[in-house]
């Protein structure tokens, strides 16, 4: 016990220096830049009242961009759920030639600036494009119609899904998919009852991060989508039609029920989270 | 029985369908994006690179990167310091508030800067009167970029310096430092792959935003297009070998941030794993 004298000044929580300097600056820049600006547009909207509130949304052309935005991102959230799992199933479980190749690109989607990616799914998928011409002689139409807005937020959402099942899989012991294989149970049972629960969670967590993006998503999707009012049309090109009008108010009240939406998502992924640790501990 | 290094048709299928996916959904678009930038041959491209109006989008983003990055990075460092290093009340709020850019549409990024600073917002007219403009120019794309971009670095860092703890920073203040050799000389050295990764990422947005610079930008040509807009805008005069060369740079740039993030997170590893976590 004769070392503690030696220190007199023993660190306790917070004797580091530059707390109060560091949090001031980080508060009043947050608060600067993301909750006053997000402040101003909830008042500005709150000055429309109930009334004027209902009275744009059921609004038909609002109802149909909500329907389709939100419809179009769920869809394909479910689409980039089944095909990430299967994506980082073969990344993380199996070794291939390329394989570092494909698992690096599969953040393109996010670092691609999202001008990049409309322009290019669209010539991709326009019916005299590479695939969208192939599609044509089938019959599907992709770009130019709401097909052409799934498209473009599968290609989106793909990496939210597969990063998030990505570290969860490689944690997964192997040796109880083996014991039920050794046990007898069919691939598919394996799947079903030993792989998909404990990866249930990250599925989620990818699924709805995929879906938060997609709702909001603007720049891949304008070109692409053909943007005809009540069938292609979604609700961040109604916010920019509705500022390009003068119209700031009816902005202001899609964009806090799009900032409200927002909110519900991050409550839902800290929801699966909260659920997570409680039940698989990660 | 057939042993877990075997490949089994299964397997085999798996791969296959697994990477056609990714070839179809990802190598696709971005062969594509060569293909059509360089249909006319390279001159074609450079040319409508050196284009007056695609010079000054050029300028214009490399100049709006050069402040929203620099600043959200100083935000992060402080937000990391802050946050990771410290225990207080109110914590998971602040961080929750630091996500938020994230979480919010593009659109209403560049909305809620209109709603303040535009003519009918909450400062235009005080703005107006002194001559100041914001929205509709320069400084309004500086502001949403930054709103974008904000939580970059902040993310990267906040996790990173939670799991190595503060003993090391501890240990030099018992020493005698002060708080600026801490963080020069132990935290810094710490920290830099990720605070490197955080830049990167940070960078890549804010060079490549479409909705948010959109919304505040006012689409002047040669003023206030930055290189995403100055797309839209080729693209919509149906000048498609000029649209696509400059996606091609935009690419180009994607591309490099992707081989640089792979190559950072084996180094970020490093630090989470000298780290104990």
């Amino acid at each position: 016990m004769s070392v503690i004298p030696l220190f007199p000044r023993v660190p306790h929580l917070g004797t580091l220096p530059g707390f109060r300097r560091t949090l001031g600056f980080t508060v009043a820049y947050v608060s600067l830049l993301v909750l006053l600006p997000l402040a101003a547009l909830v008042l500005r909207a709150s000055g429309i009242g109930w009334a004027g509130l209902a009275h744009v949304v059921a609004d038909h052309r609002v109802l149909a961009a909500f329907r389709v935005s939100f419809g179009i991102a769920a869809a394909a959230a479910v689409f980039d759920a089944a095909l990430g799992l299967l994506v980082a199933w073969v990344l993380v479980r199996y070794r291939f030639p390329g394989r570092r190749l494909f698992d690096a690109l599969v953040d393109l989607p996010i670092a691609l600036p999202t001008a990049v990616a409309g322009i290019t799914l669209t010539e991709l998928y326009a019916p005299n494009g590479w695939l969208g011409g192939p599609l044509a002689a089938l019959g599907i139409k992709v770009a130019f119609g709401p097909l052409g807005i799934f498209v473009a937020l599968a290609f989106i959402g793909l990496p939210f899904v597969v990063r998030s099942v990505e570290p969860v899989l490689a944690d997964l012991p192997k040796d109880i998919e083996e014991a039920a294989e050794t046990l007898g149970a069919s691939p598919w049972q394996i799947f079903r009852r030993v792989i998909l629960p404990p990866l249930a969670p990250a599925l989620m967590t990818g699924l709805t991060l995929a879906f938060g993006r997609g709702i909001g998503e603007y720049g891949s999707v304008i070109f692409i989508a053909g943007n005809m009012p009540g069938l292609s049309e979604i609700v961040p090109l109604l916010i920019v039609i509705k500022l390009e009008q003068y119209d700031y108010m009816g902005a202001a009240v899609l964009g806090t029920l799009m900032l409200a939406a927002s909110f519900l998502i991050m409550l839902a992924i800290n929801a699966i989270q909260n659920w997570s640790h409680a039940r698989l501990g990660h | 029985m057939a042993t877990r290094s075997t490949l089994s048709p299964a397997r085999i299928a798996l791969i296959i369908a697994a990477t056609a996916v990714l070839a179809v959904f990802l190598v696709l678009p971005l062969a594509l994006i060569f293909v059509r930038a360089l249909g006319g041959g390279i001159g074609v491209a450079l040319a409508a690179l050196g284009e007056p109006d695609a010079l000054a989008a050029i300028r214009l983003t490399l100049t709006v990167a050069a402040i929203a990055v620099p600043l959200n990075l100083a935000f992060g460092l402080a937000a990391a310091w802050a946050l990771a290093k410290f225990d207080f009340r109110g914590k998971s709020l602040i961080i929750t508030f630091v996500d938020l850019p994230f979480a919010v549409s593009p659109v209403v990024s560049g909305l809620i800067y209109v709603l303040v600073f535009g003519l009918q917002g909450l400062l235009g007219p005080w703005l107006q009167a002194h001559g100041v403009r914001i929205v509709f120019a320069v400084p309004g794309i500086v502001l949403a970029t930054i709103f974008v971009t904000l939580p970059f670095v902040a993310r990267e860092l906040i996790p990173l310096m939670q799991a190595q703890g503060k003993r090391e920073e501890e240990a030099a203040f018992v020493l005698g430092a002060s708080g600026w050799q801490i963080f020069w000389h132990v935290t810094l050295p710490n920290i830099r792959w990720g605070l490197l990764y955080g830049v990167l990422l940070c960078n890549a947005r804010a060079m490549g935003e479409f909705g948010a610079v959109s919304v505040v930008s006012g689409h002047i040509r040669g003023l206030t297009d930055t290189l995403p807009l100055h797309i839209e805008v080729l693209y919509n005069e149906y000048n498609l070998p000029a649209a696509f060369s400059v996606a091609g740079l935009l690419a180009l740039l994607a591309l490099v941030t992707l081989v640089a993030k792979s190559l950072l997170e084996w180094r970020l590893r490093g630090e989470y794993q000298a780290a104990g976590g």
